[in-house]
């Protein structure tokens, strides 16, 4: 077997640049910072290229079936003798895969940020915060057991919160960064609760046991029932919890549009290609256990991820602020992924689920990540981030343009592009499983493509706006990104994924169901070309259309009102409902029952100190008067 | 011996109405110096205690005599002191009035 | 003489030193001087304790020592150390070193102030090398009366109040603390020959009679759990804390809050086990209650002191809370966290003092924006903060994933439900943690006045890194800790099991 502990060098060298950057970023020039980042992720991404192709192409799959294999594994904390957090490197097919996408993403972001972030304060401290994310990423992505995997999962959290709160000094991002953190840490709470019951049940952390056909897992599943489902269903949706709040499900999304602070790049990096799908990556690492013993929790997944999708996408149809379009639609194709997973099984074609959404989830990273940095090509260039202060941007923004049509075809599902290839994979396997779900699958395949143009004919047609000064394209170190990322979301799509990543292991072959991808591409074509009409020329069509369903517009452009609903809990109940009792409680009832113990005392004492009058015949008399009595009473006592 | 004929009582009453009378004074008094005479009344009634027993129980021995001296040299001594400490609170309160001198309380 | 009374010994040289300084920049020197001299002995003392475990000694206790003190009443001076001691004594001699730079500006009555601090000190020391419980005691003692004179000359605000406040309640706990030791005393043999010992060893193997323990069980543990910030005895932490001078703060949040827990464990728990098995669920309540209680108490307090006070008070709790569910990995959990949270709680008193020394106020909402100007001291904060939200690579997360762990080996109900309502906790903790951050160091500058603040000097710097190295070494690399208690734990675990 071929040794993979080189592979160790893949997180390191991130964690390297990070910690000389992090401690010393501010001696240097900034740029250097910038390089070195880029230099870092440069080398990690042409080991993972290595790892992938020795992995896939020149090792292959061993009797019929890709190895699991534990390239390094060290204890790194003992609770009892067999419950133990291993740190290491699980080398099997989806980290490969995994490794390929977060490095080359990252590499682009890298790259692109060179140019992006030029000249900003804290340049330096942006690299060393990318490097930051780029190593716990990495380290989530190989680790081999589910603790491990937890750590760096509460660490991507904390580089994406420092990430989205880079503009520290705007309160807007402040807020930001503090709800995205919040609200996936209260997810991970159920993930940290659904790892205690796994464990606790199982008796190990370990991924390789864990879902091991024949594991401790799959052997207790017929543990106890609580409400009709064993506990290892219980802990399994409570871990898909945590995903859920990674990965912005609903109703845990809320904080993935305000994410959208942070600078575009991390947006491209964090909240479109890596982080996020963390919770997909998460379910498909635990899909035997899942498949196997919990279809209980399969099944909130898949209905989960199914309403997700439909529910950003049609929160999508009316946002203004082009980011926040993209980034609601990239929770609806991360549904689009959960859902896959959820309608999948074990083995063979029945886990067509399963690869497709792998193959989903490459393929939506490099097409996203291209729309995001194609959107900050734009904002780079029109200073804001409303598609009201863009239009007729095609002829400035050549190259942007040209990419920016690509991803949105990718993601309309388009053939021969990627995008296509993968959708009808997800498509075909719902149908099989549940037609509910296909219906929904299908609505949204139209509705994102409606909303994909709507986004594009409002930046690049329609009248010219009046800028500032007329936009230009960006540099080439923000355009050569652009360019490899649209070759990768034309390309992409044709990697044999079926003999690649599948939920047994084992290679199969998957075929293109016409039934399925030629309403598909029908139904994408009738987005675009309803998009058109409506957005291609300016015309009153969209407003007459808005007032003429007027209540579900609004809802849309609110969100269905679900971020109030959490001002509400929160600041309502959490904080006036339960902080701030507490808190005059303690000081009310706990801290005055202390300080009325004190007082007893003075009171008591200061009535009582009349006695010492300072009369020294009061003494006496005092004194007399009781020898007396004792006298008295001695006599009653001992004179009979 | 001089006693003989007068029964123990007679000197057991003399000094128990001896001892009240300088605890009554002692209490109600509120000049120092008549509270120190208090004082020696109280002693001088258990000097003659001592002195009376001495003779009616253990005639051939003077323990109950020698005790009384001490008891007047001791009596002597706390004069001595208990005047210098009321010349003092004199000087300082310009009253030797007990209820004058209430410093020492709470 | 012995390595272990070295510990007292040179906190006492260090005193008389200083009491012959003749200005603050001699005081100054001789405490750091005397510390620094103290933190290596601890280093020393750490190696050569791992050392003598690798070479296979298994005795539990090491480095002992026994000489009689005052023979009528069996009284001795019997000191020793196990895995558990090593790890306090470590974190006490860095929370100690930190505290001597933290107070480098501390100008009214330097010489006394230095003495207190550092008897106090000696104090602690004591405490955790004693295996006599007299003796222990006595350390107690010395380590908690320095702090009324600490808090009530040098504190600021209501401090006659808060000291008094806080000494009489601690008074309170040791009151209940000397009825139980000596009701363990005089129970202490089963025999009937009056034979009595203060020796911990000695009671644990004899065995104390049920009844007894019955009574003197919630005494020791209540007294203990007074310093442990146990709910609903825990309200002179709030103000104690708010009052004092920064490094008694550091002292008090970051060890000597410690010795209840510790105290709490091997003097309730290690000598009365079958009543803690008994008794246990009404306490876990109480620390339940602490842990969320003191969590959501935080999140709207407006002094940064408070904030942290309160903070404690759910830290602690979860010391507590792991303690009383007496398993190995709880145990190990609750020592990690006992270590953890003394390092956190020390930086973050230390930070609010350099804070406040620069803004003079603690009020957050009078302040914004620091990060910008005061980047050192803002970066450890946000670090320190995350390390008490429990951020993996540092030692807040090790414990309370431990203690959480560990309490989950418990298979019944009542612990399940208790465990996951101490879980939530987290998500309170991280609530807290960033609204103090957002608010304290993001966000636009609030008041002009703070623009022309100066950055942490030298002895800051030193003061926060010491205890910053310490958060991260034990959170990047736990295991020798983890094993070194584990190693000690097993024995006495073993023994509580057997019994019950």
């Amino acid at each position: 077997m071929t040794n993979y502990s080189y592979t160790l060098l893949i997180p390191l060298i991130p964690l390297t640049i990070f910690l000389l950057t992090g401690l010393s970023g501010h001696r240097f020039k900034p740029i250097y910072s910038g390089l070195a980042g880029t230099m870092g992720l440069t080398m990690a991404a042409f080991l993972s290229y290595i790892t992938a192709i020795r992995y896939f192409f020149i090792d292959g799959p061993v009797n019929g079936m890709y190895p699991q294999i534990k390239a390094i594994s060290t204890v790194w904390l003992r609770f009892t003798d067999t419950l133990h957090i291993d740190m290491g490197i699980l080398i099997d097919p989806i980290s490969v895969m995994m490794l390929v996408v977060v490095t080359t993403v990252s590499l682009m972001a890298h790259i692109y940020s060179l140019g992006y972030m030029k000249g900003e304060r804290g340049f330096a401290r942006f690299y060393s915060f990318l490097s930051l994310f780029s190593f716990s990423m990495l380290g989530l992505v190989l680790a081999t057991n589910i603790f491990q995997m937890y750590i760096f999962w509460e660490l991507v959290g904390v580089s994406s919160f420092l990430l989205i709160g880079f503009y520290y000094e705007k309160p807007s991002a402040v807020a930001a960064s503090k709800k995205a953190f919040i609200v996936t840490r209260f997810a991970d709470l159920g993930f940290l609760i659904g790892i205690l019951m796994l464990s606790f049940t199982t008796d190990t952390f370990d991924f390789i046991s864990l879902t091991s056909s024949t594991g401790p897992a799959i052997a207790s599943s017929a543990g106890t029932a609580f409400m009709g489902l064993s506990v290892i269903s219980w802990a399994l949706i409570l871990i898909f919890i945590g995903g859920a709040g990674k990965s912005a499900m609903f109703p845990l999304h809320i904080w993935l549009p305000d994410a959208m602070e942070g600078p575009t790049p991390v947006s491209a990096l964090i909240h479109a290609a890596t982080m996020v799908v963390a919770g997909v990556y998460l379910v498909a690492r635990l899909f035997p256990a899942y498949a196997l013993t919990a279809p209980d929790a399969l099944h909130v997944v898949a209905w989960v991820g199914g309403f997700s999708s439909l529910f950003a996408a049609v929160i999508a149809l009316t946002q203004i602020d082009i980011k926040r379009v993209l980034a609601f639609s990239t929770m609806s194709q991360i549904g689009y992924m959960m859902m896959a997973l959820g309608v999948s099984g074990y083995g063979d074609h029945e886990g067509l689920g399963y690869m497709a959404s792998m193959f989903h989830l490459f393929t939506h990273a490099m097409f996203k990540a291209l729309l995001f940095l194609g959107a900050g090509s734009i904002i780079h260039a029109v200073h804001s981030n409303n598609m009201t202060d863009m239009g007729g941007l095609r002829k400035y923004l050549p190259i942007t343009h040209i990419t920016f049509l690509i991803a949105c075809l990718t993601i309309a599902g388009i053939p021969p592009l990627s995008g296509f290839w993968s959708k009808d994979e997800i498509l075909a396997a719902a149908l099989h499983h549940n037609p509910v779900l296909f219906a929904i699958g299908f609505g949204v395949a139209g509705l994102t493509a409606f909303y994909m143009f709507r986004l594009y004919y409002n930046i690049f047609w329609g009248h010219d706006r009046h800028y500032h000064h007329t936009p230009h394209e960006s540099p080439l170190v923000m355009t050569i990104p652009l360019m490899f990322l649209a070759l990768a979301a034309i390309f992409s799509g044709f990697l044999p994924f079926s003999h690649m990543v599948t939920s047994d292991l084992k290679p199969f072959e998957a075929h293109t169901d016409l039934a399925v991808a030629i309403p598909s591409v029908l139904i994408a074509l009738a987005g675009i070309g309803v998009a058109t009409v409506m957005y291609r020329k300016p015309n009153t069509l969209p407003d007459r259309l808005a007032s003429s369903i007027k209540v579900l517009y609004t809802a849309s452009l609110r969100k269905f009102w679900i971020d109030e609903i959490y001002q509400f809990v929160t600041k309502k109940i959490l904080f006036a409902g339960v902080s701030r009792p507490i808190a005059w409680f303690d000081r009310h009832v706990i801290d005055a029952t202390m300080n009325l113990v004190g007082w007893v005392v003075v009171t008591t004492s200061s009535k009582i100190k009349g006695f010492q009058s300072g009369q020294v015949q009061q003494y006496a008399a005092v004194f007399i008067s009781s020898v007396i009595l004792l006298v008295l009473v001695f006599v009653y006592l001992f004179s009979n | 011996m001089m006693t003989q004929g007068i029964p123990l009582y007679y000197f057991l009453i003399i000094s128990t109405l001896m001892f009240f009378i300088g605890v009554f004074g002692f209490l109600t008094r509120r000049n120092l110096i008549t509270m120190l005479m208090s004082i020696e009344l109280v002693l001088n009634s258990v000097n003659i205690n001592f002195v009376a027993f001495n003779s009616y129980l253990v005639p051939h021995r003077m323990q109950g005599q020698f005790f009384s001296l001490i008891v007047i040299a001791v009596a002597a001594a706390e004069a001595a002191v208990a005047i210098a400490i009321i010349i003092n609170i004199y000087r300082n309160f310009r009253s030797i009035e007990t209820d004058k001198v209430n410093e020492m309380k709470y | 003489m012995d390595i272990l009374s070295l510990f007292v010994v040179i906190p006492v040289v260090t005193v008389i030193a200083i009491m012959f300084a003749k200005n603050l920049e001699q005081t100054r020197w001789i405490s750091a001087t005397g510390m620094l001299i103290q933190l290596g002995l601890a280093a020393f003392l750490v190696f050569s304790y791992l050392h003598e475990r690798n070479m296979g000694n298994t005795a539990h206790w090491l480095f002992t020592y026994d000489t009689v003190w005052f023979s009528s009443l069996n009284i001795h001076y019997t000191v020793g150390v196990d895995g558990i001691s090593v790890a306090m004594i470590a974190l006490t001699s860095i929370v100690v070193f930190a505290g001597i730079f933290a107070s480098w500006e501390m100008k009214y009555l330097s010489r006394e102030f230095f003495i207190s601090l550092i008897m106090l000190a000696s104090g602690v020391f004591g405490f955790f090398i004693s295996l006599d419980l007299f003796t222990m005691f006595l350390f107690y003692e010395v380590a908690v009366i320095p702090m009324y004179l600490l808090i009530g000359i040098w504190g600021s605000g209501p401090k006659e109040y808060s000291a008094m406040k806080l000494t009489l309640m601690l008074m309170g706990g040791s009151a209940l603390i000397m009825v139980g030791l000596l009701g363990i005393y005089f129970n202490s043999d089963p025999t009937g020959a009056m034979n009595f010992t203060f020796n911990l060893n000695e009671i644990a193997e004899r065995g104390i009679p049920i009844e007894a323990q019955r009574f003197f069980f919630p005494m020791t543990f209540l007294g203990f759990g007074v310093l442990g910030a146990l709910f609903p005895f825990h309200t002179w932490s709030p103000d104690g804390h708010a009052s004092a001078p920064t490094a008694v703060s550091m002292l008090h949040a970051g060890v000597l809050m410690k010795l209840g827990g510790y105290g709490a464990f091997r003097v309730a728990i290690y000598l009365m086990p079958q009543a803690a098995h008994e008794q246990a669920w009404i306490f876990i309540i109480l620390t339940a209650v602490s842990v969320v209680y003191g969590a959501f108490g935080a999140i709207v307090q407006k002094d940064l002191k408070y904030i942290n006070a309160y903070s404690s008070v759910s830290h602690c709790g979860l010391v507590l809370f792991a303690i009383l569910m007496m398993n190995q990995t709880a145990l190990n959990g609750a020592v990690i966290q006992m270590i953890s949270h003394g390092l956190m709680t020390a930086l973050f008193f230390a930070l609010i003092g350099m804070i406040y020394g620069r803004t003079h106020t603690r009020l957050i909402n009078e302040m914004g924006g620091l990060m910008k100007i005061i980047p050192f001291l803002g970066v450890v904060y946000v670090i320190a903060g995350l390390a008490s939200l429990g951020l993996p690579g540092l030692s807040g997360f090790v414990a309370e994933m431990t203690i959480f762990v560990g309490a989950y080996q418990h298979t019944d109900t009542f612990h399940r439900v208790v465990t996951i309502m101490a879980t939530t906790s987290i998500v309170v903790t991280a609530v807290y943690i960033l609204r103090v951050v957002g608010i304290l160091l993001l966000g636009p500058v609030r008041n002009e006045h703070h623009f022309s603040l100066t950055d942490a000097v030298w002895w800051e710097r030193l003061s926060t890194l010491t205890l910053l190295v310490a958060i991260a070494a034990i959170g990047i690399a736990p295991l020798w800790l983890s094993d070194m208690i584990n190693f000690s734990l097993k024995p006495i675990v073993e023994r509580i099991v057997a019994i019950l």
